[in-house]
């Protein structure tokens, strides 16, 4: 019996084998390509004809007025837009999940529950571009008239001023449903006997979400956070979608995702050509933004699990 | 006393328990709202969506979704999708399997380096290193293909494939595999024949993981494909969606016939979308 277990279990090489497709794909377009991005972030030049410029690229992104104007406009929409996840998304992610996990009422709550995920599984350039014609006060005049909100029939993404807040809306509305789920799933695994004590002990419900729930589902708080940066920082579908690549109007919708993709991939005004060693570079920024972000994030939750 | 404190807090959630309803079918509202515009505005004409913009057609009318169906290429984009979507998922789960496999049997610490490395690729932004894997598809002749789009979405579903089957592989009963072994059975057939039989449930649970994201993926298709034959849905939508801006019932035909698939088989199946959908980040 011992033996034949052992022969199951044979040397290292032999399970390598089993991971040597995998790995070739993996390192080949997932690890290769990130690192080499890097490298690609010191040179200038266009896909034929590279040169070596050290950290110049970086030094144009902080430095030089034209290009960083455009960046540091790019990174503080970036961040207005993910403060906007954390605030509206996140947190309506934590109230749908209380009220959906309250006992005894499991069957409207299941169907309350697929309704809120729709928007996640659809992409979200349908309900970007769906939005767009919803927003626009030319449809939606009559019936805001009708249920007297007429102040409300704006040109909401046509203004610098609400452009940003109205996609970041959107995409709120789109992505509730990860953090909701998240969020039930994390309040299901706290044991009954935690409310029973709570409630023999007077606590109302206020009390019982502060003290007792929110404390409990800290480390799941923690990776939605994480999750909502990532995805934020990496976000171009949406701006693209009812705002367009250009990040319309006057760059009040331009974020990370758009930027990269006018300057390193498809060319920008006036010039139309892309510059991969500069795009390359504002990649290789996000990505040591993340970087720096996650990681404290990821040791404090998990210390305190 | 003890009475007393109990009725009010049940009195406090009879109060909570209508505000709370009442949340909840408020924004079940703001989602569906959006949904029924675009659908029943689908079926109006040119005109009549400005007139009566949020109610049902006085006359249905079906010509959009012939229209689109007829001129707008997109049974091509949609095959296209279909296509790179099932077989990017295929690829995915066999080896991811193999992984899998290979990781939960394998003792050392070779494996947990291994499974280190692949699980990173969970947190890794991939579109991070798009220009590199452009100049790639460009090198290997896979530009302007929906070929390209494959190797990328392997790499992208793997992480959580290995997360999700690593877990499931190292749970699995060793007795069963030992006795397939005792009766002559080879390591890579009693993988094939006992063990990814029983563990169906976690490869679909990979499988809907990756759906969502390979079928809505905008990103990849538009950086790497411009011929028109090798568009996938989404990026046909962008397409169709300039073509037809004039007239918004047909735009609306036409993210209807994009979001229907994915809508369909959320409703049938989701317990298993939102699982699938969450599987990653609960236990990461």
């Amino acid at each position: 019996m011992h033996s034949s277990y052992n022969r199951l279990e044979p040397r290292g090489f032999y399970w390598f084998l089993y991971t040597i497709p995998a790995l070739l794909v993996y390192i080949f377009f997932m690890a290769y390509p990130l690192l080499d991005s890097i490298r690609l972030s010191m040179y200038s030049g266009t896909y034929s004809n590279m040169t070596f410029v050290g950290l110049e690229n970086f030094r144009k992104i902080f430095f030089d007025s034209e290009v960083s104007t455009r960046y540091v406009n790019a990174l503080l929409n970036t961040v207005v837009f993910f403060l906007y996840h954390m605030l509206v998304q996140n947190v309506l992610g934590i109230i749908f999940a209380v009220l959906l996990t309250q006992r005894g009422k499991e069957r409207r709550n299941s169907i309350y529950q697929t309704i809120i995920f729709i928007p996640t599984t659809l992409a979200i350039l349908v309900t970007g571009y769906l939005w767009k014609l919803i927003l626009n006060p030319v449809w939606s005049k009559n019936l805001l008239d009708a249920i007297g909100l007429s102040a409300l029939a704006q040109p909401w993404l046509g203004k610098e001023s609400t452009a940003l807040t109205a996609v970041s809306l959107v995409s709120c509305w789109q992505w509730v449903g990860i953090p909701m789920m998240m969020f039930v799933a994390a309040l299901r695994n706290i044991s009954e006997d935690i409310f029973e004590a709570a409630n023999i002990e007077g606590a109302n419900r206020w009390q019982v979400f502060w003290r007792i729930q929110l404390p409990l589902i800290k480390p799941v708080v923690g990776i939605v956070a994480i999750l909502t940066f990532v995805n934020n920082f990496n976000a171009f579908d949406v701006v693209f979608a009812m705002e367009t690549a250009n990040g319309a109007p006057g760059y009040s919708t331009d974020i990370l995702g758009t930027l990269f993709y006018r300057v390193g991939i498809a060319g920008q005004h006036p010039i139309g050509i892309p510059n991969p060693g500069l795009g390359a570079a504002i990649a290789t920024i996000t990505f040591l933004m993340l970087i720096a972000g996650v990681i404290p994030v990821l040791l404090k939750t998990r210390t305190k699990e | 006393m003890d009475s007393v404190r109990r009725k009010k807090s049940r009195l406090f959630g009879k109060k909570a328990g209508i505000a709370s309803s009442l949340i909840l079918f408020v924004w079940s509202a703001i989602v569906i709202f959006p949904l029924w515009v675009m659908f029943i505005n689908s079926f109006k004409d040119r005109l009549s969506i400005y007139k009566n913009p949020f109610w049902l057609p006085e006359k249905w009318n079906f010509k959009n979704y012939t229209n689109v169906l007829k001129e707008g290429n997109y049974l091509v984009y949609f095959r296209n999708s279909f296509l790179v979507v099932f077989l990017s998922i295929f690829i995915v789960l066999v080896l991811g399997s193999l992984v899998a496999y290979a990781l939960a049997n394998w003792k050392g610490s070779i494996p947990n380096i291994l499974y280190f490395i692949f699980i990173a690729g969970m947190m890794l932004p991939i579109r991070i290193a798009s220009i590199r894997l452009l100049g790639i598809m460009k090198s290997i002749k896979l530009i302007n293909t929906i070929w390209s789009l494959l190797p990328i979405y392997t790499a992208m579903g793997l992480p959580i494939a290995v997360f999700v089957l690593t877990e499931y592989m190292r749970q699995f009963p060793k007795e069963l595999m030992e006795a397939a072994h005792v009766d002559g059975a080879g390591r890579l057939k009693i993988l094939v024949r006992v063990v990814m039989p029983m563990m169906r449930p976690a490869l679909a649970t990979v499988a809907i993981y990756n759906l969502v994201p390979f079928w809505n993926d905008l990103w990849f298709p538009l950086i790497m494909i411009s011929e028109e034959n090798q568009k996938t849905l989404l990026l046909g939508v962008t397409r169709l969606f300039g073509q037809y801006q004039t007239d918004w019932s047909m735009v609306l035909a036409v993210l209807s016939l994009s979001a229907l698939p994915v809508i369909l088989l959320y409703i049938f199946m989701s317990k298993q979308f939102i699982k699938g959908l969450t599987a990653g980040a609960l236990k990461g």
